[in-house]
């Protein structure tokens, strides 16, 4: 008993005290750095649809620059928005454009993504016009056999307040969330599309990219066009589909300088492209 | 404890034998369910480059190494801190205080009040305390002190429990024979209170290893190597999060890592019960 | 009892940490107060619980913001109770079932079982009933995410905390106990009732306390299989959202007020909380610990 515990307390104690400093320094990433060498460390929050992107982008600049370290985290777009205010974070990770009230920071857009409309896959109805999906969510319709469904009450799936589909979702169809009338109220997209894919009656909307990927294997949900325009990577691309959105790094109004411009300039260029794509998202460059 | 099969059952005891069977069945049955759900779907991505490798592709390709050291070394470091202070207290509590006491109460309940905090709640406070008050950032360190806040209260009440079920005779017949308090305390009560102790240490590092909400704020999200305790790294709950709620196409590794968890935890318990049986327990005879 | 100095530095030893585990509690708890502390100001406790409903960030239709947590309450509360009083009587009799039913392989691999269940993340339960549980409610009774899953993935996630606290306490009952009993006659089923529970009644209040605990402050999976609609269930079928889920919901995005009235929140659950734990000894006054 005793040698376990003189034991526990001598790893504990070089732990601690052994590895203290870590192998790279902690230069501020906006202060010099030599031409050759980039070091430092990057520390980003907020969003957390961003946040597998730029976990990836940071991976492979890590790669390049075996002397940076990019710390990701989570916490919601508002997090991102308030660290990166504040100088808590280098970056703030947001996946909507930036407010007016946001004007003191300035956003770096690194890829696009869309917000569709999906149904289960036994569904029989084939597509919404923009009047009926505002009168479901409205409550107006509730039945799928007034739209040429079956004779089977809707389930309503709706976004949390305050997420940035929401938003958008309301932005687009001139709804206020507050009418809404749902049934059951997701966080994520993933928890959207297995709620949906769960219930034959439901409706939900999504991000555009997983929803692709996701019914494309084997997932019992399918994608309405919006609009009139198909729900597609492509479209989004084009800019034809009506439902997009940014994903955007966002900093304080003076320009990036050292690790966090490599950085900027890294995930905007066309070598993020292939990261990008992996997540199902939209390149800006192509 | 082998005295437990001179009860016998009794013909006219069907119906409370088929209760007890049933409940273990019910309880047995759903486990299987969830169990079966997670090995069936996660077994065919386990490999030994899966346990040792870095993620790639936001984690749906490549391994969770440095997860797995991450949550060993989360695990650790709370375990290093909740365990001298829980076991103190509860020591305290269970010895040193009468029964009635006003302190005794109020330790009893606010512990209570304790175990009752959402993890939401300690996470905030954690990030609060630990990583902006103390400076810490987003650090394993201070992810495994926020799960010691966590698991004290589970620590101390059963490792009071335990203590609490050792006969007076023992402290008694200590106290003819001339031994002091703390002799009494480490060569015989602490032995004999190991079952209690082993409950509360395996509660205890599930509640950690279980945990998701706390650690996202406070030990952060990030999959590298960790290099120090004060490097950020996730946990295996918080990948298998990501992976199955955040990332498209996750699932698979969301089960795999699943598995890998189990499994993790089985060894840890068994080697916990081994390590106190072998150590703490078979010291004394209990007649 | 001797005093020597090994014995003083012990006691002054273990007084030191008490404090800190004590200094911990109270620091949480203060930490909730100051951060409710600008709502309670600007709005005032009693609009908690007497507004009609829960909008605390409506500011588009400038229309006031409402702090009703009602509904959050009683959906926290019914599943909570309802979780309890189901996995109370399974998780006690599992551990009778280890140690009087079972042959001692079988009650082995049991133990191993709940031992394991009790570290299961609560994602992957709230993965699993997502995937098939709330799917399986939904062809029952539509939209599926409701009360009764919330409250079976509860009760799935807390018979381990009970079962082991009550194995443990069984394992502590002394054999001389069980000896008397069965040279009085008594039947299995008589001892476990009359002798074997009374005997390890501290043990199984501890652990009903505990799972309470652990049922009131789970957030993840609830997150994900209860629905999350601020409304009073009227069936079981009903989604609802407790007040951890709606903490876990909302912090990302709350600013200012909002922000505080979550913690507000927070402090609500805790007072429940005690209220249960000082109703439950109050109840048991003397008699569970005499």
């Amino acid at each position: 008993m005793k040698t376990l515990m003189s034991l526990l307390l001598l790893v504990s104690v070089a732990l601690i005290t052994g590895c203290g400093d870590s192998s790279t320094p902690k230069a501020p990433a906006t202060g010099a750095s030599s031409k050759d060498v980039l070091a430092g460390k990057l520390v980003l929050t907020g969003s957390s649809t961003v946040a597998p992107l730029v976990t990836e982008l940071g991976k492979r600049f890590e790669k390049l620059h075996p002397g940076v370290r990019i710390d990701v985290q989570t916490g919601g777009s508002s997090r991102g928005i308030a660290d990166a205010r504040s100088g808590v974070a280098d970056l703030g990770q947001v996946s909507r454009s930036l407010k007016d009230d946001e004007k003191d920071l300035r956003a770096f857009t690194i890829a696009l993504d869309g917000v569709c409309v999906i149904l289960n896959k036994d569904n029989a109805v084939k597509e919404l016009s923009d009047k009926q999906v505002i009168d479901i969510y409205l409550g107006k319709i509730a039945n799928w056999k007034d739209v040429g469904g079956k004779d089977a009450p809707i389930t309503v799936v709706n976004k949390a307040e305050g997420t940035s589909t929401l938003e958008l979702f309301c932005h687009y169809y001139k709804l206020k969330p507050n009418d809404i009338k749902a049934h059951v109220i997701i966080v994520d997209n993933q928890q959207g599309i297995k709620t949906v894919a769960g219930n034959a009656n439901s409706i939900g909307y999504v991000s555009i990219g997983s929803a692709e990927y996701e019914s494309s294997h084997g997932v019992a949900i399918k994608l309405l066009p919006v609009g009139g325009v198909d729900a597609s990577m492509a479209n989004v691309k084009a800019h034809t589909f009506p439902l997009m959105r940014e994903l955007n790094l966002v900093t304080k109004l003076e320009e990036p300088t050292g690790v966090k411009k490599a950085f900027l300039d890294f995930c905007t260029s066309k070598e993020a492209n292939e990261s990008i794509k992996e997540l199902f998202f939209v390149p800006i460059k192509e | 404890m082998a005295d437990t099969r001179i009860l016998t059952p009794g013909r006219s005891e069907w119906f409370s034998t088929l209760a007890v069977w049933s409940a273990a069945a019910l309880v047995t049955g759903f486990f299987l369910w969830v169990l079966w759900d997670i090995v069936s779907h996660g077994f065919s991505q386990i490999s030994w480059s899966f346990l040792t490798t870095e993620s790639e592709k936001a984690g749906r390709a490549g391994g969770i190494g440095p997860v797995l050291v991450s949550t060993l070394l989360v695990v650790l470091v709370c375990l290093a801190v909740s365990l001298p202070i829980g076991l103190a207290t509860a020591v305290l509590l269970s010895e040193y205080t009468p029964e009635d006491s006003l302190f005794g109460r109020l330790v009893r309940r606010s512990l209570d009040v304790l175990s009752g905090v959402p993890s939401i709640v300690f996470g905030l406070f954690g990030n609060a305390l630990f990583c902006k008050a103390l400076g810490m950032g987003f650090s394993i360190l201070s992810g495994g002190l926020t799960l010691a806040c966590m698991v004290l209260p589970l620590l101390i009440r059963a490792t009071e429990e335990g203590f609490r079920s050792v006969p007076l005779d023992y402290r008694t017949s200590a106290a003819a024979l001339g031994m002091s308090r703390s002799s009494t305390l480490f060569h015989l009560l602490l032995p004999a209170a190991t079952p209690g102790l082993v409950v509360g240490l395996v509660l205890s590092i599930g509640r950690a290893i279980a945990e998701t909400a706390v650690l996202i704020f406070t030990s952060g999200y990030v999959s590298r190597w960790p290099e120090s305790l004060m490097d950020s790294g996730r946990t295996l709950s918080i990948h298998i999060y990501d992976l199955s709620m955040n990332v498209s196409g996750g699932n698979a590794n969301a089960y795999a890592t699943s598995l890998v968890l189990v499994v993790l935890l089985l060894v840890i318990n068994m080697t916990s019960s081994w390590m106190a049986e072998r150590w703490l327990h078979r010291r004394i005879v209990l007649l | 009892m001797s005093r020597s100095r090994n014995d003083a530095i012990l006691i002054w030893t273990l007084r030191v940490f008490t404090a800190i585990a004590g200094a911990i509690v109270l620091l949480i708890v203060g930490f909730l107060i100051v951060e409710s502390i600008p709502v309670l100001k600007s709005v005032g406790l009693s609009r908690f619980f007497t507004d009609p409903s829960w909008h605390p960030a409506r500011n588009i239709s400038n229309s006031d913001e409402t702090y009703g947590l009602a509904p959050m309450i009683t959906g926290t509360l019914i599943s909570m109770a309802l979780s309890v009083l189901v996995a109370t009587p399974l998780g006690v009799l599992s551990a009778v079932f280890c140690h009087y039913y079972a042959p001692p392989t079988i009650a082995r691999y049991y133990r191993r079982l709940i031992e394991v269940l009790a570290g299961i993340p609560s994602v992957v339960y709230g993965f699993w009933g997502l995937m098939v549980l709330v799917p399986a409610i939904g062809r029952i009774h539509p939209p599926g995410p409701s009360l009764l899953a919330a409250v079976i993935i509860l009760i799935i996630m807390i018979i381990p905390t009970i079962a082991l606290m009550a194995d443990s306490s069984l394992a502590n009952v002394p054999p001389a106990y069980l000896r008397g009993a069965v040279a009085l006659g008594l039947s299995r089923w008589g001892t476990i009732r009359h002798v074997v529970f009374p005997a390890a009644k501290s043990g199984l209040f501890t652990g009903v306390i505990l799972e309470t605990g652990r049922a009131i402050g789970e957030t993840m999976a609830v997150l994900m299989v209860a629905g999350n609609m601020v409304q009073t269930p009227k069936s079981i079928f009903d989604p609802i959202r407790t007040l951890t889920a709606n903490v876990a919901l909302e912090m990302a995005y709350a600013m200012g007020d909002h922000r505080s009235a979550l913690f507000v929140s927070g402090l609500v659950l805790l007072a429940m909380i005690v209220a249960l734990v000082s109703a439950a000894e109050w109840i048991g006054k003397g008699r569970i610990y005499g």
